[in-house]
C-alpha cells in the first residue's frame, strides 16, 4: 500500500474543506471498497478522511412518505432496520444481500452511492426507487446522480450526507449473486408508485446502472409478469467478462425482472 | 507513525504503527496474536474475522487507528490459557470442523457471531448462507455447519457437542 496522511475530522464542514484543500484526497467510509483498491496498489490516495467521527452521518428515520437513511448507516443496520422492513421491505431485502455478514457490519451506503460500482447493488435501490441524494451542498435526483463507471455527479468537495428514499406501493429487488464475490453480476430493482413505474437494472451495464424504458412502458400497462413475456434487451452495452458475456448478461435482465416483477406483486 | 490505543480480549494496549497497518497486521506482528490468519487479497476469505465491539468484522479490511478506543475480541480471547475451550471451539473439536485449522479462528469468529445475531436453534440453510464470507478449501463445509448448530445449542444451555456428533 503507498503511504498516506489520515484525518478525522468531526464536521462536515471540516471533511469538505480538507477534501478541497488537498490533493489526492479520499473519504473513508465503510472502506471495504477503498482499502482493498489500496492493499492491490490500483488506489494511493494522499490523503484519507474518515468519516466515522464525524457526528449526524448514522441513522433512519422514516416519515410518512418516505424513508431517509444517514450516509454512514451500515448495511446490516438498513437491513435489520424494523422501520426500513415496514416502510420499503425491498430495501432491506437489498441491504441484506450485501457481500457477506462482516462486511456488512461496516460498509456503508454513502460510501456505495458515492463509488457508483457497477456491480454494487444500492445504486439499482436509488434509481429503482427515485431516490433523492442529499450532500452537504445540494438534493440531487437518483436519475441526475449516476453518470457511468465509478462516476457520479457529485462535484470534488461534495459530501453525501443522506439518501431519502420515497415509499412505493410495491417493490422488489433479485439479484443473481456472482458465487464468489457476492458482487451483483445482475441486479433488478423494480417499483410501482401509482403511475410511475421505475425498473432499474445492476451488474449488468457496461457503464453502470441504467433504467429499462421498454420494461417501465410494459408494467405501466398491467403491473404483472405476463407484462414482459418475451421482452428482451439488446446486448449492446451490457458488460462482458470473464463472469458473463454481455449476451448472458442481456438475457439475466428480462430473466430477473420478471421475477422482480412477480415478487413484488406476491 | 500513529499512535492507537484499544483493547484487546479484554486488556488495554498501544501501538505506534505505519498508518497502513492493517488491524490483522496489528493483531499479528505487533501483539504476536497469531490465531487471526490472512488467507486472501480480496477481503473475501474470513480466516481474519475478529469481533470489533461485538461485531464480526473483516480485520484485513480495516487500519488499526481506525480501532481507537474500540474493544476487539480474537480467537484468542474465547477462553483462558490453560482454561476449557469455549462450546464454539469444543463444537469444532468434538464434530471435526477442520482439517488444516487455517480458516478455523474465522469460523468460529464468525459462528459466535451468527448465534449473536440468529440465536441458538439455527438450521443448516440459515448457518450455509450466514457462511457467504467464510471460504474453506479442505473440508467440504459440512462438519463446519455440523460444529456451529451442536455450538449453538451448547452456547443457549441446551445439548451437547458429542450428542451431534453421533447424529
Amino acid at each position: 500500500m503507498y503511504e498516506f496522511k489520515y484525518h478525522r475530522p468531526t464536521t462536515v464542514r471540516q471533511a469538505a474543506g480538507l477534501l478541497a484543500r488537498q490533493e489526492e484526497a479520499k473519504l473513508l467510509a465503510g472502506g471495504h471498497t477503498l482499502i482493498p483498491t489500496m492493499k492491490l496498489r490500483l488506489a494511493g490516495p494522499k490523503h484519507i478522511i474518515d468519516m466515522s467521527k464525524i457526528e449526524g452521518l448514522s441513522g433512519i428515520e422514516a416519515g410518512a412518505r418516505s424513508v431517509t437513511i444517514g450516509a454512514m448507516t451500515r448495511h446490516n443496520d438498513v437491513a435489520t432496520s424494523p422501520a426500513v422492513q415496514e416502510a420499503i421491505p425491498a430495501l432491506a431485502s437489498l441491504a441484506s444481500q450485501i457481500g457477506d455478514p462482516a462486511v456488512r457490519h461496516v460498509g456503508t451506503i454513502g460510501g456505495s452511492i458515492a463509488n457508483n460500482d457497477p456491480n454494487a447493488d444500492y445504486p439499482a435501490a436509488c434509481l429503482g426507487l427515485g431516490a433523492i441524494i442529499i450532500t452537504n451542498k445540494r438534493r440531487i435526483a437518483a436519475d441526475e446522480f449516476f453518470k457511468g463507471l465509478f462516476e457520479t455527479s457529485l462535484e470534488p468537495d461534495e459530501i453525501i450526507t443522506k439518501v431519502q428514499f420515497p415509499k412505493v406501493n410495491k417493490a422488489a429487488y433479485i439479484k443473481f449473486h456472482n458465487p464468489a464475490s457476492r458482487y451483483a453480476l445482475v441486479g433488478v430493482f423494480v417499483s410501482k408508485r401509482g403511475s410511475e413505474i421505475r425498473v432499474a437494472v445492476t451488474g449488468a451495464g457496461g457503464n453502470g446502472v441504467f433504467r429499462v424504458n421498454s420494461f417501465e412502458e410494459a408494467l405501466k400497462k398491467r403491473f404483472g409478469p405476463k407484462s414482459l413475456e418475451g421482452m428482451t434487451i439488446p446486448a449492446d452495452g451490457m458488460g462482458s467478462d470473464i463472469h458473463g458475456s454481455a449476451e448472458y448478461r442481456a438475457h439475466l435482465v428480462g430473466v430477473l425482472a420478471r421475477r422482480a416483477v412477480a415478487a413484488a406483486v406476491a | 507513525m500513529s499512535a492507537v490505543a484499544m483493547t484487546v480480549n479484554g486488556k488495554p494496549v498501544t501501538g505506534d504503527v505505519d498508518p497502513r497497518t492493517l488491524l490483522v497486521q496489528f493483531l499479528r506482528e505487533h501483539l504476536r496474536l497469531t490465531g487471526t490468519h490472512v488467507g486472501c487479497d480480496t477481503s473475501q476469505c474470513g480466516a481474519c474475522v475478529v469481533h470489533v465491539n461485538g461485531k464480526a468484522v473483516k480485520s484485513c479490511t480495516v487500519f488499526a487507528w481506525q480501532l481507537e478506543g474500540a474493544d476487539v475480541l480474537t480467537i484468542e480471547g474465547l477462553a483462558e490459557p490453560n482454561g476449557p475451550l469455549h462450546p464454539m471451539q469444543e463444537a469444532f473439536r468434538e464434530n471435526h470442523g477442520l482439517q488444516c485449522g487455517y480458516c478455523t479462528p474465522g469460523m468460529i469468529m464468525s459462528a459466535i457471531d451468527i448465534v449473536n445475531r440468529k440465536g441458538n436453534e439455527l438450521d443448516e440453510k440459515t448457518i450455509r448462507h450466514e457462511l457467504e464470507g467464510n471460504i474453506c478449501r479442505c473440508t467440504g463445509y459440512h462438519n463446519i455447519v455440523k460444529a456451529i448448530a451442536a455450538g449453538a445449542k451448547t452456547m443457549g444451555g441446551g445439548g451437547s457437542a458429542g450428542q451431534q456428533a453421533a447424529e
